[in-house]
């Protein structure tokens, strides 16, 4: 689903309140607050920036049952989670998210579901209200059809607006994640001023982190830093705007910074990750790194999952650090940021992340930079995110555009 | 953030869309909401689980202080308890 859909920026400023342990390697005491359920990698959206797996084919054709995610719902809750995000692909394309949601309730769960809102009808947000969903999050593109309809690769501009109207009708509180790139940053004031005059009461701007097809797509997608700063600057007015009432998340690009993002708030600290075949994994894109084995709920469950399993512990702590970050003053910050930036970029997946100024390999992100300005480059076509280029993928035929990277991302 | 004066007569009630609830992992009482959660510790879990929409400050202040005779300095804490959930926006006014 939409990038940080999860809203790591939030729950990274809200959740320490709710976290304050010291994990050393290999033992936790962490729990997982949040459950991700990426039900789904089908989507009939084709987003340039999507940050599913570029070979996500190989994965929807063994979608985990309504039972198996009743049982992970169940599994997960009893280790502490709390907050559940029903994410995918598109979670709609499947017809149990009813199920799924009433069980959530049961269960005391805070349930989010995140959606580019096709497929959602009056039936079904009924039918989320009375099984107790509690809010919806929608992902919204542009104020220009045009835009909106490019970038996703499909005709769902006006749909979107439909949708919004719809959660509100239905008393949900209106969540809107805007994934922010070259395209769009530039109508970021008109972005703002469409959420408000629609009625939101959030709204995720989230500038685009380069994973799955938005790596392939680096080039194509990020914006100037002087329009990242500009961006920020009208954010910043229209926030101390008193008449403004929605809140605002500005998640910050971590290519223009010189120091690297808390990973997930911390490998296997707050979040799992269930996906749509059952693999369990402490963020989004761990299937990239390499010798590791994630653990599948259909095995031994989630229990070992968390707490157990070799790849949960791989990363807990900070004992698995090399130099800079070993004995850097600053790791309790970052962690030594995303080991799945660093494998992807560097080729080490135990390297300081790329975007850190103190990374031996910071060069890559000056270079991704520079390449992103160079006109021949730029002009090679965006590979939109479908099943033909998944399987064109996992085929080899885009290796022109992937030689650059350690994994396919 | 914006001024605002706890007065005895106010009635608050969780925010819209925000939820209340014991966690038995956590052993304490958490916020939810759209995006985020907050673990409450124990004097502020006792504050919230009295809202209900119709009791004033003055009334949860005096239960609270029938029900925790020995805790000094009470009633600061309480209104604290107030302001905090007001600016952060897990309470409104009623
Ligand atoms: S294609 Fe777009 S809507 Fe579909 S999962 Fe990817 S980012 Fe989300
Ligand atoms: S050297 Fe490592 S730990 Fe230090 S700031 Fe950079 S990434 Fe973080």
């Amino acid at each position: 689903m939409t990038q940080a859909s999860l809203g790591e920026s939030v729950v990274q400023k809200e959740i320490h309140a709710a976290q304050n342990n010291g994990v050393s390697a290999n033992i936790t005491h962490t729990q997982p607050l949040w459950l991700l359920a990426e039900v789904t990698y089908r989507c009939p959206l084709h987003c340039a920036f999507c940050y599913n797996p570029t070979d996500y084919d190989k994965y929807t054709q063994n979608e985990l049952t309504t039972a198996q995610w009743i049982d992970a719902l169940r599994d997960a809750r009893k280790l502490g989670a709390i907050q559940l995000g029903i994410s995918g692909g598109e979670p709609l394309l499947r017809d149990d998210i009813e199920d799924i949601v009433i069980e959530a309730k049961r269960l005391g769960y805070y349930s989010n579901l995140i959606t580019s809102g096709v497929g959602l009808t009056e039936k079904r947000i009924k039918a989320f209200k009375e099984g107790g969903l509690d809010h919806i999050q929608l992902s919204m593109h542009d104020i220009t059809e045009e835009i909106n309809n490019f970038i996703t690769n499909t005709k769902t501009f006006e749909l979107k607006k439909k949708v919004a109207a719809m959660i509100k009708d239905h008393g949900y509180p209106m969540v809107l994640n805007v994934v922010m790139h070259r395209y769009n940053i530039g109508h970021i004031k008109e972005i703002l001023e469409m959420a408000e005059a629609l009625g939101a009461d959030y709204i995720e701007l989230a500038n685009t982190q380069y994973y799955g097809w938005s790596l392939v797509n680096r080039n194509q997608l990020m914006p100037l830093k002087e329009q990242v700063d500009h961006a920020e600057a009208v954010t910043n007015a229209f926030r101390a705007n008193p008449n403004n009432k929605m809140k605002i998340f500005f998640v910050v690009p971590d290519y223009f910074s010189d120091r690297p993002k808390k990973c997930m708030n911390g490998w296997g600290e707050i979040f799992m990750i269930v996906t749509a075949n059952g693999d369990v994994l402490p963020c989004h894109s761990a299937r990239v790194l390499p010798n590791m084995q994630f653990p599948n709920v259909r095995e031994k469950g989630l229990e070992w999952a968390w707490k157990d399993s070799p790849a949960f512990n791989k990363y807990r702590g900070d004992s698995w650090m090399k130099e800079p970050c070993r004995s850097c003053s600053e790791k309790e910050n970052d962690l030594g940021g995303c080991r799945c930036q660093a494998f992807l970029l560097s080729g080490d997946a135990e390297a300081a992340d790329p975007v850190c100024s103190k990374s031996p390999h910071h060069h890559l992100i000056e270079k991704a930079i520079e390449d992103s300005k160079n006109p021949v480059l730029t002009a090679q076509p965006i590979v939109f995110r479908n099943d033909k280029n998944s399987k064109r993928v996992i085929a080899g035929e885009l290796n022109d555009r992937l030689d650059e990277f350690h994994a396919l991302p | 953030m914006m001024e605002i004066e706890i007065q005895h007569s106010d009635v608050y009630a969780l925010a819209l869309h925000h939820r209340f609830q014991w966690e038995e992992a956590q052993q304490s009482y958490v916020i939810l909401f759209p995006e985020g959660m907050v673990k409450l510790h124990g004097g502020a879990g006792e504050v919230i689980k009295r809202l209900d929409a119709k009791v004033t400050v003055a009334d949860v202040i005096t239960d609270l202080k029938t029900a925790f005779p020995d805790a000094d300095g009470i009633e600061a804490d309480i209104i604290g308890m107030f302001e905090l959930g007001l600016n952060k926006g897990w309470l409104r006014k009623i």
